[in-house]
């Protein structure tokens, strides 16, 4: 039977890991290739690199932490897959063929497309024609606004007032493999996951669901493979800060008879 | 020395990483000359099954493919890899496959509404007959095609999602894998290790 997967997201700035609130509060919190060491060791399921740096310019000076940073995101890819022999999806960034091209060439085996996905949805189409539906995951970054979701693009900036879920329906139609479902108004805030919002997406949808956004402590994470049927449960912020979560997560969930890996 | 085909737009170095960090010597194979070169071969398909099948053909390859699997020595197929061994795919319309095991390559969707599709994610198989292999883990699979085996004696291992399907196979030499060994933490490496200590 399928396990149910649980899977610690990276944000990389500017060459950094950083922890994110409300998208926007930044703080670095290592190395790229030491935290994919601990991730190997921790045995995971899966792992997704975010690149949200705002430009394309990479710090290259190093600083308060006395490791090493990089300088692109193919040098990034390729050092990571390298040492992680798990599955690797890199979002942020992508805007063309070529974005993708470039990152499944040095060893990314899904790629996350956002804001540029909605701009030009047949960006999903051409790219799941070419790799296949699952390297292509769509993300998906949403506010509830007067009760409905609402689908925000621009690092969740900007409100498109169009429904997640319609906009969802849409990316499985053109080819997208995954929906990665990500809750601004939880990001970093350990309240929990958004169990409505992800239960209506997973009734409708025929593509694997992975929700992302509110994880506060262990339990949140039985509440929502207990109340939802989504397929994955991805979080950044627990598995950073909290000792061993990823480990305990998993041997809890077990305990509990969730069917996890 | 494992060869590994080079072949179809996906994350091919995945496999070639893997095997360095195994300290296994490999090399890819781009022309059909390269196969003297190498004691194992390895066809690591990620892409559309049209799409593969019609580079190895351009490229020469399919005679060569066979000739290597008549002299005996280890071949393995991973993902769409494992798909191409066989006869006949609907992937994109019907198209012959490289015939090496007998069977067919169907739909996942076509086995019941209900299925999410692709198959994401993480699955256990199990062993169906005495090999060289540790199936019995759990491994990495994503695919929305699935195998069907004509003779249940080549059936190597068998997975659930809605039924059973087939998602290892071995006929003599040729041993394909519809996960990805490579992208299964320590349990799938342990595959790559014992395929490259079949005897040639």
């Amino acid at each position: 039977m399928l396990k149910r997967r649980l899977i610690p997201v990276l944000n990389i700035l500017n060459g950094h890991i950083v922890r994110s609130e409300h998208f926007n509060v930044h703080q670095k919190i290592g190395n790229v290739v030491n935290q994919a060491a601990r991730y190997n060791e921790w045995d995971v399921d899966e792992l997704i690199y975010l690149d949200i740096s705002r430009n394309r310019t990479y710090d290259l000076g190093r600083d308060d932490l006395k490791v090493k940073s990089y300088n692109n995101i193919e040098d990034i890819i390729k050092l990571i897959s390298k040492v992680c022999f798990m599955p690797l999806a890199f979002g942020g960034g992508i805007k063309t063929l070529e974005d993708i091209d470039l990152r499944i060439k040095n060893g990314a085996d899904k790629v996350i497309i956002n804001t540029e996905a909605f701009r030009n949805p047949e960006l999903i189409r051409i790219a799941s024609e070419k790799y296949g539906r699952q390297a292509i995951i769509v993300s998906i970054d949403y506010r509830i606004i007067e009760d409905s979701p609402l689908v925000h693009t621009q690092f969740g900036q900007f409100n498109t007032g169009v429904s997640a879920l319609q906009w969802a329906r849409e990316a499985e139609a053109l080819g997208a493999g995954e929906v990665f479902l990500n809750s601004i108004d939880r990001d970093g805030l350990a309240t929990g996951f958004d169990i409505s919002t992800i239960n209506e997406f997973t009734k409708e949808l025929k593509i694997p669901v992975i929700s992302c956004g509110g994880a506060g402590d262990l339990d949140d994470f039985y509440e929502i493979f207990t109340k939802t049927n989504c397929s994955a449960v991805a979080a950044g912020n627990i598995f950073h800060f909290t000792e061993r979560a990823y480990p305990r997560a998993k041997k809890e969930l077990k305990k509990e008879g969730i069917n996890v890996r | 020395m494992i060869g590994l085909i080079e072949c179809g737009n996906g994350n091919i170095q995945s496999v070639g990483n893997a095997l360095s960090f195994l300290n296994i010597e490999w090399g890819f194979i781009s022309h059909k000359n390269d196969f003297s070169k190498f004691s194992h071969v390895i066809l690591p398909g990620v892409g559309s099954f049209p799409h593969v099948m019609n580079r190895l053909i351009e490229n020469d390859l399919v005679s060569e493919i066979e000739k290597y699997v008549r002299s005996g020595r280890p071949f393995l197929g991973i993902c769409l890899g494992m798909q191409l061994l066989f006869e006949e795919s609907s992937e994109y319309g019907s198209n012959e496959g490289l015939g090496l095991i007998k069977g067919t390559v169907k739909p996942l969707a076509d086995r019941s509404q209900d299925l999410l599709v692709p198959h994401v994610g993480w699955n256990n198989c199990r062993n169906s007959k005495k090999s060289p292999f540790t199936l019995d883990e759990s491994f990495y699979f994503t695919h929305s095609y699935y195998c069907h085996c004509s003779e249940s004696e080549d059936v190597l291992g068998v997975s659930e999602y809605g039924q059973d399907f087939v998602s290892a196979v071995k006929k003599d030499n040729v041993v394909g894998f519809q996960f990805h060994p490579e992208k299964s933490q320590k349990t799938g490496l342990k595959l790559l290790n014992e395929f490259e200590r079949l005897e040639c």
